[in-house]
């Protein structure tokens, strides 16, 4: 009971404070609060003041306050004022009609809400959850339904807000009026759907492009992948640590230059094509540029990706059961056939699907080896930068590309989820693995040389090309003069300075990764400890959203925060916040699987023994949680970080000129043609990329501290991998 | 279910407590009142309910209907860490990565006692509880009994106003189970607590608890001493859920029970009945129109498969007495106390 006046004040004293004493508005004084402004220019923030102050009021007069039932309405109705005068009233005037009638000065317009804006809200929303709690929300644990309250307002406003922002910007017009013809025009046109590439030599719809190559790219690397993982878990092939090793790279490669180092082989004057124009007399092409790069670079990309989803469902598979086939009579080939092979199917549909979504969603590839080939995601990029701006036909690429995502991803869940034959039981079944037949070994060994040969070529190419001279023409002569180039430096008598032009990108890139990663990895893990854990009503819809920002393709994040953020109430855009927030909200649901994972082998019931010792749920969280799943949260760190730093497809939208990020820097180094320039910062990457995992690595601590609990008894704790 | 004759402070009281999951219930309608200082059982298959509602004392799950009070307070809408319970959880639940002497030391430092009293109070209660000398081992360094205790241990620590059970012996040893259950109840009458104990064993809830709640698809099926329980079953569940019973159909009429062979003195109305027999209170003597079907060896007794009119009954008989071979012909005598009329 102590700690609980303790808490309640807190949130109350929060928003006294924020309505009464700080700048409502962003760039705002002291006291321009929503009572100072209310009671001077802007009265409309009068109701939000005065509802706030009245709602203190009454939770201070009454004895049991959190079960009063007038605090859960007024502090609601708080929410709502704010955020209906926030939209009502925009930068230059009213954007509601008859808005003007009820405040005359509404015609001023209101600058985006700053820091007493956003305390208010979570103030709010913090008063909501309290009463919530109160009233058997998340079995009353406050800490809880804090968390899920403001989660929930946080996805709202930063994935489902900006994704209805993009909607309704396919609907209107450049004027801001309602435009259905246009977007039917638009969406039906046969720059979309065309079939021309069939019968002509004239290209395709746009949308045929992109799911053309999806299915090819995913087709190609489930196979490799499928071949990868055969060899490592079905065979005594020799190069498997290498494989394993190899599968890890395309995390950590910045985008852009695994297609640099393929145009480096194989485009016009490139290194193959020059020996084989050489050898066979055939003259160079631009064959490489278009479906056969996009394919070659997104095969290289995804087979990862596939090899692991493949590698886990066949060490899923219960070997007793190729065993028994075997007992019975049957041969390997028979058994491969009949057993392993069904067995396998529901994983290769998942790593198809994977690799499919994947491809949907790329950028860097298409952009950079595209040529003529336009794909969804490079078109949106265009139709936002390029010559001829035009929002709206950016949206509706962004939602036709948005549709096909979560088509796909449906088809996973609703299908794939009851396909599935392999189930976890947690304890690895005895036995051995079957060997596989001498043929799918023979044909596994073919297929995965010449991927292996050919990703060792391209990591050549990424480490050495940007120390030489000009790795395009085979001119190996050393050179660190496209690294000075990037990272000049001198220090004299005012200290270091830096000249290159890379510093600004890469330190933005540090700060933004450095930010981003925690706060990802703080959201995803309490959201998997919610979703896991607390029980509370509509808890399904709650995980459901969280795992559909994931699905949102990058290029249709980045637009619609450009649609969203670019005005009042939220104008964040060309700020750092803008890239951090866009970093949290995609990456969140991987800190959320990791933590999910490792808490589904966390005997829950310590949990519950320290709550009934009168924990809460926060310091339930911090003296038995965290401890105890510190592998996933070094994970979802690790995983947070590397994809701050190499991702590319949402920020190259938001990126500004005072806030640059490296990969959108280097992006702009390919487009001029500085190849070398553009490896060597990729190279520099990298390596910042893995001396910052170790430091995580070392920040984090011991990896196997939860390897303890194995000892305990049946049902106790199992070591979280 | 008050009993008037002993007026004693109320620990736990269920008013009409329901507790749903969507459109399941798990538990219907529950009302009892729990006294001060006794140990309680809550008895029943897996899905009765039982453990919900040990679960709802504790404050992990909350009622959907009802109220629930301990020691006088409603704290049906307060979460766990908001009441003064202990629980010990059947894996224990002992943090793995503190130390024995932290793991009870946490609920005292958490509730604002200073860190070096909440070590002392920690160091007293093992000793008491005869784990003086572990208390810097780490939790799996420590015996299946010996975490047990550390459990009740840490449980106790706090004098909570009452201590929960759930299936404490399910992860002991086999041949350990009496000892430990009896250390249980020791320590529970020595500390003077008000015990809830979650079992699905009757041999367990009968050993231990001073009454005993059968909880049945949610709801009380009977609730009273365990001499209530067994000799005087309130349906047919209870007593074939508790101990061994053959339950026979037939009628009463002028006070005897007329039915698949038995003729039998019962009290009560005329009428269709149902009775209860105990295996153990059928005598078996040699010849006879009974025939044994079956015999199975179970070392301190022997059990009989007996068909007699047509009616097949089940005999358990110490294993000093005569022995019978699958064949012969006896002759069944019922003892008036294993007959219970159900119904």
């Amino acid at each position: 009971m102590k700690q609980f006046d303790r808490a309640s004040f807190g949130w109350l004293g929060l928003l006294l404070l924020s309505v009464l004493v700080l700048p409502w508005y962003r760039g705002g004084d002291l006291g321009a609060s929503a009572l100072g402004e209310g009671l001077g220019a802007r009265p409309w923030l009068l109701p939000v003041a005065v509802s706030a102050v009245l709602l203190v009021g009454l939770a201070l007069s009454v004895a049991d306050w959190r079960r009063h039932a007038a605090i859960l309405p007024l502090s609601i109705a708080g929410l709502v004022l704010m955020t209906l005068q926030g939209f009502a009233i925009g930068l230059n005037g009213p954007l509601m009609q008859g808005i003007s009638s009820i405040y005359p000065t509404a015609a001023q317009g209101q600058p985006g809400i700053g820091l007493g804006g956003l305390l208010t809200g979570l103030a709010l929303l913090g008063l909501i959850s309290d009463a919530l709690a109160a009233r058997g929300f998340c079995r009353g644990e406050r800490f809880a339904a804090a968390c899920v309250v403001i989660i929930v307002a946080l996805l709202s406003l930063f994935v489902f807000f900006p994704i209805v922002k993009l909607g309704s910007a396919a609907f209107t017009d450049a004027d801001g009026s309602l435009a259905i013809a246009p977007f039917l025009t638009r969406i039906l046109g046969a720059d979309l759907w065309g079939l021309a590439c069939l019968t002509s030599r004239y290209s395709c719809g746009v949308v045929i492009n992109t799911v053309v190559l999806g299915v090819l790219s995913a087709a190609f690397a489930t196979g490799l992948g499928l071949a990868l993982a055969l060899l490592v878990a079905r065979t005594d092939f020799r190069l498997k640590r290498t494989l394993r090793a190899i599968s890890i790279l395309p995390i950590i490669t910045p985008p852009f230059v695994v297609g640099v180092a393929i145009i480096v082989l194989f485009g016009r004057s490139g290194v193959v094509t020059a020996e084989v124009a050489d050898w066979f007399g055939v003259r160079p092409g631009r064959w490489i540029y278009g479906l056969p790069g996009i394919l070659l670079a997104q095969v290289l990309a995804f087979t990862p990706v596939t090899f692991l989803v493949l590698l886990g469902t066949l060490e899923a598979i219960n070997p007793t059961l190729e065993e028994a086939s075997g007992t019975l009579g049957a041969k390997p080939f028979v058994t491969f056939r009949k057993i392993t092979w069904p067995l396998l199917r529901p994983g290769i549909a998942a790593a198809f699907l994977l690799a499919f979504i994947e491809s949907l969603a790329d950028f860097g590839n298409p952009i950079v080896l595209g040529g003529g080939y336009d794909v969804l995601s490079t078109k949106i990029f265009f139709a936002v930068v390029g010559a001829q701006y035009d929002l709206g036909n950016a949206a509706t690429l962004a939602i036709v590309l948005l549709a096909l995502t979560l088509a796909a991803f449906w088809v996973q869940t609703r299908w794939l989820g009851r396909a599935s034959y392999v189930t976890v039981t947690g304890r690895s079944d005895a036995g051995l693995a079957a060997p596989v037949p001498r043929w799918v070994r023979v044909a596994a060994i073919a297929a995965v040389v010449p991927f292996v040969v050919f990703t060792l070529a391209i990591y050549v190419i990424i480490l050495f090309g940007g120390f030489v001279t000009d790795v395009g023409r085979l001119d190996l002569t050393p050179t660190v003069s496209h690294i000075w180039t990037a990272f000049s430096f001198e220090i004299g008598a005012e200290g270091l300075r830096l000249y290159g032009s890379a510093w600004d990108s890469l330190i933005t890139t540090l700060w933004v990764s450095a930010l981003s990663a925690p706060l990802t990895m703080g959201i995803g893990i309490l959201t998997a400890w919610l979703v896991m854990r607390q029980d509370f009503f509509g808890r399904r819809a709650f995980e459901f959203g969280t795992m559909l920002s994931f699905a949102i393709p990058g290029t249709v994040v980045g637009v619609s925060y450009i649609v969203a953020f670019n005005v009042p109430p939220v104008d964040i855009t060309g700020t750092m916040a803008i890239l951090v927030i866009c970093f949290m909200f995609r990456n969140m649901p991987v800190g959320m699987r990791a933590g999910m994972a490792a808490l589904a082998q966390i005997d829950r019931s310590m949990e519950e023994a320290s709550q009934t010792m009168g924990a809460g749920g926060a310091r339930t969280l911090r003296d038995v949680v965290i401890p105890l799943i510190r592998p996933a949260i070094f994970t979802a760190l690790v995983y947070a970080f590397v994809t701050a730093m190499t991702a590319v497809s949402a920020v190259i939208f938001l990126v500004s000129a005072r806030y640059n990020m490296a990969t959108a820097y280097i992006m702009g180094r390919v487009e001029n043609g500085e190849y070398a320039l553009a490896i060597a910062y990729s190279a520099v990457l990298m390596i910042v990329m893995i001396a910052c995992v170790a430091l995580i690595q070392f920040a984090v601590g011991r990896r196997q501290l939860g390897r303890r609990t194995e000892l305990q008894g049946a049902a106790a704790a199992q070591p979280a991998e | 279910m008050k009993d008037m004759d002993s007026v004693t402070e109320t620990a736990i009281e269920f008013e009409g407590v329901i507790k749903r999951y969507g459109d399941a219930v798990a538990v219907n309608g529950l009302s009892l009142s729990i006294r001060r200082g006794e140990l309680v059982t809550f008895l029943g298959p897996s899905g009765c309910g039982k453990t919900t509602s040990l679960r709802l004392i504790a404050g992990l799950e909350l009622p959907t209907e009802g109220r629930l009070l301990i020691a006088g307070r409603d704290v049906s809408r307060d979460p766990a860490s908001e009441r003064n319970v202990g629980m010990v959880f059947q894996s224990y639940a002992l943090f793995p990565h503190i130390s024995v002497l932290e793991n009870v030391a946490y609920g005292p430092i958490i509730r604002g006692v200073k860190k070096p009293q909440a070590r002392d109070k920690a160091r007293t209660i093992l000793d008491q509880i005869g784990l003086g000398g572990l208390h810097d081992r780490l939790p799996s360094e420590l015996s299946g009994g010996q975490q047990q205790r550390v459990a009740v241990a840490r449980a106790i620590v706090q004098q909570p106003d009452v201590i929960l059970f759930d299936e404490p012996l399910s992860n002991v040893d086999a041949k350990l189970r009496r000892r430990v259950r009896s250390e249980i109840r020791a320590l529970q009458q020595e500390f003077g607590l008000t015990a809830v104990y979650v079992t699905h064993d009757q041999e367990e809830a009968l050993a231990v608890s001073d009454r005993i709640v059968v909880m049945e698809k949610g709801q009380i099926a009977q609730f009273g001493t365990p001499e209530d329980l067994y000799e005087r079953p309130a349906s047919a569940f209870i007593s074939s859920f508790i101990g061994d019973a053959n339950i026979i159909a037939g009628k009463v009429q002028s006070g005897r029970f007329i039915g698949a062979g038995l003729d039998l003195p019962v009290p009560g109305d005329a009428g269709a009945a149902t009775l209860s027999i105990r295996p153990e209170r059928i005598v078996l003597a040699a010849g006879g129109t009974a025939r044994i079907d079956s015999v199975t060896y179970l070392g301190s007794r022997m059990e009989y498969a007996v068909t007699s009119g047509g009616l097949a009954l089940l005999v358990s008989r110490p294993i000093t007495e005569p022995r019978f071979e699958r064949g012969d012909a006896v002759q069944l005598q019922i003892d008036q106390a294993g007959v219970t009329r159900l119904d």
